[in-house]
Formats: structure tokens, C-alpha cells, sequence
């Protein structure tokens, strides 16, 4: 069965007036009613890719489809299937919350009446309600996103895309966040999110591209993704500094300091030879944790990998 | 003030987009119907009464004051609409939330429509409040209602457009500023709103043709006056020409996204 993707994009490419190649390229595929995280260090090009999405950002090459509709050649008509809550504010500060949500709605030619029950819906659900009638610059900055999540839905998008919604937004407001957009996506809205926090993505998404220096570097399900980990750091706090380290086939050992240690273990090992290992030798262990979440650990090592890899053909960028 | 809520959605964001730049300008009334009252009070006070008295009549039965005042409202219409448009719209590009508006499914002529329409009521209301005034000094009659109006309409339209395309290319608040002081206001004084032209010699006569506030002032004085230093269809000719041009321009920076999209 073949169905229209929600998002396709096709060699996508962008290189700004500056020169800055932002987008060398880019291809991804996302199916309808899909939970997306688009992952990336700082300055990978996300959002380059959303504000081309959003018609924001004016691609040098490639294309772009919205549920079969091209961005570039019927941008009209793919805005209107399309949500974004953008990385940065951009919303009036003098005007009140409830104006900016109904007024953008009315960019989208929603009738007033309408709109307005729709923001009181959306600002109330994101629990902004009692700010509504007051000038947005009064708000929290963990409001400001939530209010930006709110103008976003005011046209009930079947695309809805995040850049960072959550950045600097505590973790109570983050769950409500993350609430919020899990609700909206399993009503049958497809959702791109960027975070820099990983855990969020690998909590909410079901697939994953991760994006650096303009090019795709993964592209696959979390599922998938995360079963490609096969090393596994832990961190052991000790109970009493340990003088001599054992050493335990398949396991490698490393003190940070004299109360911890550190294990790099294949994920197949168990943790029985280790923990034997270490009790033979007087080492007594106190509590045992995760270095990184699984798909931090990840995202570092295909990051590290990418720039070994662009050191090598480094030449070819300048 | 609610209205009969349009149905198509390309008039619900036109009605958006002019809602609120009206709302603007009542809002912040002092910084944007105000200042022209005042300045245009001034005007009338100096120049009709303590200056006009000495002049006389400029033609039979027409004061100084009365001669004036046409251009005197056209200089208030041009800069309300063109400081209307340039600083809202360069406002919503320095605060990003013309992002908004970019991201939507507005086409582009609802945009420059939504905002040209703003500034052009702006600067009608600000012509009635002028003229209001005006009459407590002059005997204006309105000899042309339509001209009157049909000019009026023309010159807020040009001069809106001239706003947004200045509002697009500005980078900082300064750039939007500097066409009012430099280009708008020295055109409209030499644009025979003091005087008229056909009393000037060689070359400035000549000069003062080519500005196109000539036309604009004259025509707005055969309406209330029935007076003109230029050919009434000329004048036409140049307002809709420039209202054309810069349709043109203000649609094809939009469409491009020049100053707007990256
Ligand atoms: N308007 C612009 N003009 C010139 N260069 C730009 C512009 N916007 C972004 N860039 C450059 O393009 C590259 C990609 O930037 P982009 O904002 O897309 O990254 P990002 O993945 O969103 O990063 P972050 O996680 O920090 O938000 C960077 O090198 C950036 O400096
Ligand atoms: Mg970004």
C-alpha cells in the first residue's frame, strides 16, 4: 500500500547569501500520523530545514512536499496544512495572547467566532488561559513557548513541526508540554520535533533523522536506532577508595576518581563477572547508573564520527 | 466593532490584517492621530492668520489661509500613511512576528492590501480631523467632492505603497525615518503648498514640475478650491501611474521575499 508521506523532502539544499552551506543536500521521509524527532548539534541545520518547510527560508535546490503538496511550487497551499512553532519568539509582545492566536488564525482565513473558541481551547489546554488578556511580553518565557505551541494549532495543522519547543522550560512545564503534543499527535496529527534534549526524543518519537553539517547522518526508527548501541557505560559510585583496579575480561575499567569508576561493557555481557569481579577484590559499590541515556550515548558517537569523517574528506568543503 | 464577518478565506485575513492595524492607530491615537492635529493647527494660526492677513487674497475671493490648506491636508495624508505602513510594517519584521504572516497561506497581495489599507485609513481619518480643523480658520467650499476624494484616495495609496516598499528594504529603525526627513518633507514644501509654481522663474518652475507632491497638492486644491497650477489630468495621469508602479514593485518584493525571507 502506498500512502502520500506527510513530509518528503528531496535533496534539499540551501546555502545562504552568506555563502554558509546549510543544507548540502537533504532527503528524509516522514509517514502520516509519524512522532518525528529531527536531532542535530547547534548550527546542523534544522532549522534551516523548517523555515524552508514554513516558506520562511527560500531553498537554493531540491524540494520539498507537504502531503504531496510542493512548498516551493504551491506554497500557499501547503502552508495551510502546516504548524510551526518556530525556535525563536515571534509574536507581538504588545498584543494580548488571545488576539495573537485568533489573529493568526485569521492569516489562515478562519472566521473570528471560530478562532475564538479555538484559542480559548488551545490557551486554556496549555493552561494559559488566566494570561490571556494581558500583553504577552507579561508572560513567563516558559509561557511564551506555550503560547507559540497555542498559535500553532489555532489552524489545526495535519503537519505539526516544533524546533526546540521545550528549550528552557522547566520539567513540570515540559511534561505538560510533552502531554500536550502526544495528545495532539495520537488524535492523527503528524509531529516534527527538534529538542537538544535527548531523552524527550526518545521518550515521544517513534522515528528519528539526525541531522549534521547539512547532511542526513541517520535516518531510522528509535527502535532501530537504539538497538544499534552495543556498548553501554556505567558509572560505579564506590563506597571506599579502591587502590588497584581488577580486571574483568569483555569489561573496560577506568577510574574517574577514588570513589568512581567507570564501565564500558559490551551489551551482551552481563553484569554478574563484573560485579564478582569487583567483590573479589574488596570493592565494595554503592549505587550503579547510566553514563548517558541510551540515545545520547548514541547521538555522541554518530556526531564524533561524522567529523572523523569530514576530517577526511575535509578538503572538499572548502 | 464587529462587521459582517467575510466568508472567503482571503477576506478573513484581509479583514485580520486591516482589523488590527485600525486598532493600532486608535490605540496609540496620540503618536498617531495627534501630532498632525497639532502641527496643522500651528500652520493655520502662523501662517493664515499672522502671515495670511498680510498677503491678502491670492485669487478673487480666495485668502492665503484658504489657499494653504488643500496642501496642508496633503501633506498630512502623506506622511500618516507613509509613517503608518513603514513604521508597522518594519516593526512587525523587527519584532519577527511578520513571520506570522509569511508562514501562513496568505498570498502576497492580502498582505500589501491588509497594510496598505491601514495606512490609507490613517490617513483619511487624519484628512478629516485636518479639514475639521480647518474650518474653524477658512471658508473652505467643496467644489469637487469627487476630484476632492478620488485625490485623496490616490495620495494615501501612493504613499502607502511607498512606506511598505521603504519598510521592506529597511534594515534598522533609522532607514525608515530617514525618507520622511529627507525626501518627503522638503518635496511636499517644494510642492507648491506655500505658493504657487507658475509664479516661480526659470529653472525652478521647471523643477518643481517633475515633482510628483505637485500634482497630488494641485489636484486636492481644484477640488476644494477650484484652483490649479496643473492640467487635472495630468495630475491623475501621474498619482495612478506612481500607484501602479509601486504595485508592482510592492508585489514583486513580497512574491520574491526580499528583506523578508532568507
Ligand atoms: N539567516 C542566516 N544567514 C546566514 N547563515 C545562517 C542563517 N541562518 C542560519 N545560518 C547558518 O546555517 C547553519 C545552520 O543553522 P541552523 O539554524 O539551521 O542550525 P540548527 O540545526 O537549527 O542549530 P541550533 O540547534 O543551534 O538551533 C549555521 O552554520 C548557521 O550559522
Ligand atoms: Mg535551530
Amino acid at each position: 500500500m502506498t500512502t502520500i508521506p506527510a513530509l518528503d523532502v528531496v535533496e534539499l539544499k540551501k546555502t545562504y547569501a552568506n555563502g554558509v552551506e546549510a543544507l548540502k543536500g537533504v532527503s528524509l521521509t516522514v509517514q502520516p500520523g509519524d512522532f518525528f524527532a529531527l536531532l542535530g548539534p547547534n548550527g546542523a541545520g534544522k532549522s534551516t530545514l523548517i523555515g524552508i518547510l514554513s516558506s520562511l527560508v527560500n531553498a537554493t535546490g531540491g524540494d520539498a512536499r507537504v502531503f504531496g503538496v510542493s512548498v516551493l511550487e504551491r506554497r500557499n497551499e501547503a502552508m495551510r496544512l502546516i504548524g510551526l512553532v518556530p525556535q525563536e519568539l515571534n509574536f507581538n509582545f504588545f498584543e494580548k495572547p488571545f488576539d495573537i492566536c485568533v489573529n493568526a488564525a485569521g492569516f489562515y482565513g478562519i472566521p473570528r467566532t471560530v478562532a475564538a473558541e479555538r484559542a480559548e481551547k488551545y490557551l486554556k489546554e496549555l493552561v494559559l488561559w488566566d494570561k490571556a488578556f494581558q500583553p504577552a511580553r507579561a508572560m513567563s518565557g516558559g509561557m511564551k513557548r506555550r503560547l507559540m505551541i497555542a498559535r500553532a494549532m489555532m489552524s489545526e495543522p495535519k503537519l505539526l513541526i516544533l524546533d526546540e519547543p521545550t528549550a528552557g522550560v522547566d520539567i513540570e512545564i515540559r511534561r505538560t508540554m510533552w502531554k500536550f503534543i502526544s495528545g495532539i499527535n495520537a488524535a492523527g496529527t503528524t509531529v516534527i520535533l527538534t529538542t537538544h534534549y535527548l531523552e524527550e526524543a526518545e521518550q515521544l518519537c517513534r522515528n528519528i533523522a539526525i541531522i549534521d553539517h547539512g547532511h542526513i547522518i541517520e535516518n531510522t526508527s528509535m527502535k532501530r536506532l537504539l538497538s544499534k548501541l552495543d556498548v553501554e557505560t556505567f558509572v560505579l559510585d564506590l563506597a571506599a577508595p579502591v587502590a588497584d583496579l581488577p580486571v574483568v575480561p569483555g569489561v573496560a575499567l577506568a577510574r574517574v576518581d577514588d570513589m568512581t569508576l567507570e564501565a564500558e561493557m559490551s551489551r551482551e555481557h552481563d553484569l554478574n563477572s563484573l560485579f564478582a569481579a569487583l567483590s573479589a577484590s574488596g570493592v565494595v559499590v554503592r549505587s550503579m547508573r547510566n553514563k548517558a541515556n541510551r540515545l545520547e550515548e548514541l547521538f555522541v558517537r554518530l556526531v564524533e564520527n561524522g567529523k572523523t569523517g569530514k576530517a577526511d574528506s575535509g578538503s572538499r568543503a572548502a | 466593532m464587529e462587521l459582517p464577518m467575510p466568508s472567503s478565506p482571503n477576506l478573513v485575513a484581509l479583514y485580520t490584517i486591516t482589523r488590527r492595524e485600525v486598532i493600532r492607530i486608535l490605540r496609540i491615537w496620540s503618536q498617531t492621530l495627534l501630532p498632525s492635529a497639532i502641527t496643522m493647527t500651528l500652520y493655520f494660526v502662523i501662517f493664515g492668520r499672522m502671515v495670511g492677513s498680510r498677503i491678502g487674497e491670492i485669487a478673487p475671493g480666495i485668502q492665503y489661509i484658504d489657499y494653504i490648506v488643500p496642501g496642508l491636508i496633503m501633506m498630512a495624508v502623506i506622511t500618516n500613511s507613509y509613517g503608518n505602513i513603514s513604521s508597522s510594517f518594519f516593526g512587525a519584521k523587527f519584532g519577527r512576528h511578520v513571520e506570522e504572516m509569511l508562514a501562513s497561506p496568505m498570498p502576497s497581495w492580502v498582505i500589501l492590501a491588509g497594510y496598505v489599507a491601514g495606512a490609507m485609513l490613517r490617513g483619511l481619518i487624519v484628512a478629516a480631523i485636518v479639514l475639521a480643523i480647518s474650518l474653524f480658520f477658512t471658508h473652505i467650499h467643496l467644489y469637487h467632492p469627487w476630484i476632492t476624494l478620488l485625490t485623496v484616495l490616490l495620495t494615501s495609496l501612493v504613499f502607502s505603497l511607498a512606506g511598505f516598499v521603504n519598510a521592506v528594504y529597511a534594515k534598522k529603525f533609522d532607514d525608515i525615518a530617514l525618507v520622511p526627513t529627507f525626501v518627503l518633507t522638503p518635496l511636499t514644501y517644494l510642492g507648491g503648498v506655500f505658493y504657487s509654481v507658475s509664479a516661480l522663474g526659470s529653472p525652478w518652475k521647471e523643477v518643481s514640475y517633475a515633482n510628483p507632491i505637485l500634482y497630488m497638492v494641485n489636484a486636492f486644491r481644484y477640488g476644494l478650491l477650484g484652483i490649479s497650477d496643473v492640467p487635472l489630468g495630468v495630475a491623475f495621469v501621474v498619482m495612478s501611474g506612481f500607484a501602479v508602479v509601486l504595485t508592482v514593485v510592492g508585489m514583486a518584493l513580497l512574491n520574491r521575499g526580499i528583506g523578508l525571507r532568507s
